[in-house]
């Protein structure tokens, strides 16, 4: 998310410039000792991108930050989930990803509760929304989520949208000047899921979503805060 | 199938105007199948394939999952208005060997150890057939994947390759293709220069083949030009 930040501050901005994109296989730079993250592989001293995307080359690292492409669950991102399954001892979570993630009822309510006598679809049903964090993915991609934590809650009501969880940072901006903004224009709550899900209720959801909208699809060209400020004073 | 008795290349000009060396007029499309992760639509002359990728996405039945890697799994599939005489619709033995070649050609490019137990499923529909049908298939499947943001050691590449009336040719065409002494479809990693796909029908000496090998390398490569091309250009627009 920090790249994403970092290279959101172009110094000549040259508004709907767009930015250089690799393609998958094509070299990037010589390794020189660095790091090589998320977006690119190395074959002995060559960086390559995995995907299609916007390459951050920095001193300590080489990475891809990709334009498309499902989300792969980490531990401690926050996300937005639908809960799509009640179990004897947790709740199933659908994160928008190829696997699902379990909520352990343990890691979501804090009284006790005797999984034997209760039916613990009073806590959370089906299609219930919950903004939660991962708390664990093994190796072979078991994922389990957790309420605990900071900012985590279920939330009621809004609607939801999904994005490339890969533009969510450009959806936040830099410091969250981006989301701040539209909040303030808009005047809508407004949670996003690091999993590419997007939880909006309030006044002017529909200007809200044209936004969002607007900036996935314009999220590899420079300048766009300004143009995403210009879109949302209209018709003020 | 049509068979014809009469010369296919006249003083080093082919039965459509070509040189020997010539591709036909290339053609790629992108993002043609709004509800697919990444699609792509390919043409080669009269031969178009429309390309669907799918995923990473969860895959079932579950005994289908393996648990540390992902699987591709891949459909070619040829319209029945295809061809000039109408092709039963559905699966056929040509079809599931094509689908299965196709998977192998695509399966070395793809990171699907990154994926457990996921699946990425490609579907690639021939809407008109002229010959070269499956490696314009793979051409478009690489967009489709590359478009769906599947981490890839790089794009697929292909081409056809063959002797026609004696002569090496690139690119054979429909008439050509069944009149043809052999030919080979051929893919490739254009930037790791590895094969990924090589089969050939018919008779040729080591010499031809070899022969052929490199021009099939070379006209990879200019492939490979107009692929980039086109996935550039998608974000050049806003």
């Amino acid at each position: 998310m920090k790249e994403q930040k970092k290279s959101g501050s172009d110094t000549n901005r040259n508004v709907g410039k767009v930015r250089d994109i690799v393609l998958p296989g094509e070299f990037i730079d010589e390794k020189k000792g660095r790091r090589v993250g998320k977006g690119a592989y190395f074959e002995g001293d060559k960086v390559f991108a995995k995907v299609l995307g916007i390459p951050i080359v920095r001193e300590n690292q080489i990475s891809v930050i990709p334009l498309s492409g499902a989300y792969i669950p980490s531990i401690n991102d926050t996300i937005i989930g639908i809960i799509s399954q009640v179990e004897i001892s947790g709740w199933l979570v659908d994160i928008n990803s190829p696997y699902i993630a379990f909520l352990p009822i343990a890691d979501a309510v804090d009284e006790f509760v005797d999984v034997a006598r209760t039916d613990i679809s009073r806590f959370y049903d089906v299609g219930d929304v919950i903004f939660c964090k991962v708390s664990k993915v093994t190796k072979d991609k078991t994922v389990r989520v957790s309420m605990r934590g900071h900012g985590t809650r279920k939330l009621y009501g809004g609607i939801i949208i999904k994005i490339t969880p890969s533009k969510i940072p450009r959806i936040i901006g830099k410091g969250g000047s981006m989301i701040n903004m539209i909040k303030r224009k808009t005047k809508c709550v407004i949670y996003t899921g690091q999993n590419g899900v997007i939880w909006i209720r309030g006044v002017d959801k529909a200007k809200a979503i044209k936004a969002i909208l607007t900036i996935e699809k314009e999220s590899h060209t420079v300048g766009l805060t300004e143009k995403i400020e210009k879109m949302l004073s209209e018709g003020d | 199938m049509v068979k014809t008795d009469e010369k296919l290349i006249v003083d080093g000009k082919r039965v459509d105007g070509r040189a020997l060396n010539e591709l036909r007029k290339i053609e790629m499309t992108v993002d043609i199948v709004d509800r697919a992760d990444g699609s792509a639509q390919v043409s080669f002359g009269n031969t178009i394939a429309v390309v669907a990728a799918y995923g990473p996405r969860e895959l079932y039945p579950r005994f289908l999952q393996e648990v540390d890697t992902g699987i591709l799994r891949c459909r070619y599939n040829m319209a029945p208005f295809a061809v000039d005489e109408r092709k039963h619709p559905g699966p056929s033995r040509r079809s599931t060997e094509l689908s299965k070649v196709i998977r192998l050609s695509l399966e070395p490019a793809i990171f699907l150890e990154d994926f457990p137990k996921a699946t990425i499923d490609v579907f690639i529909e021939i809407v008109q057939a002229d010959g070269s049908t499956r490696v314009t298939g793979i051409n478009g499947a690489s967009l489709a994947l590359a478009l769906a943001g599947v981490p890839m050691r790089d794009l697929v590449t292909a081409c056809s390759v063959g002797k026609v009336d004696g002569e090496l040719v690139i690119d054979l065409n429909g008439i050509e293709d069944n009149n043809s002494d052999a030919d080979v479809a051929f893919a490739m990693l254009p930037n790791k220069e590895k094969i990924t796909l090589l089969q050939m029908d018919g008779l040729l000496t080591k010499e031809e083949l070899m022969k052929l090998l490199n021009m099939a390398k070379e006209t990879c490569k200019e492939i490979y030009k107009l692929q980039t091309k086109v996935l550039r250009q998608k974000y050049e627009v806003v």
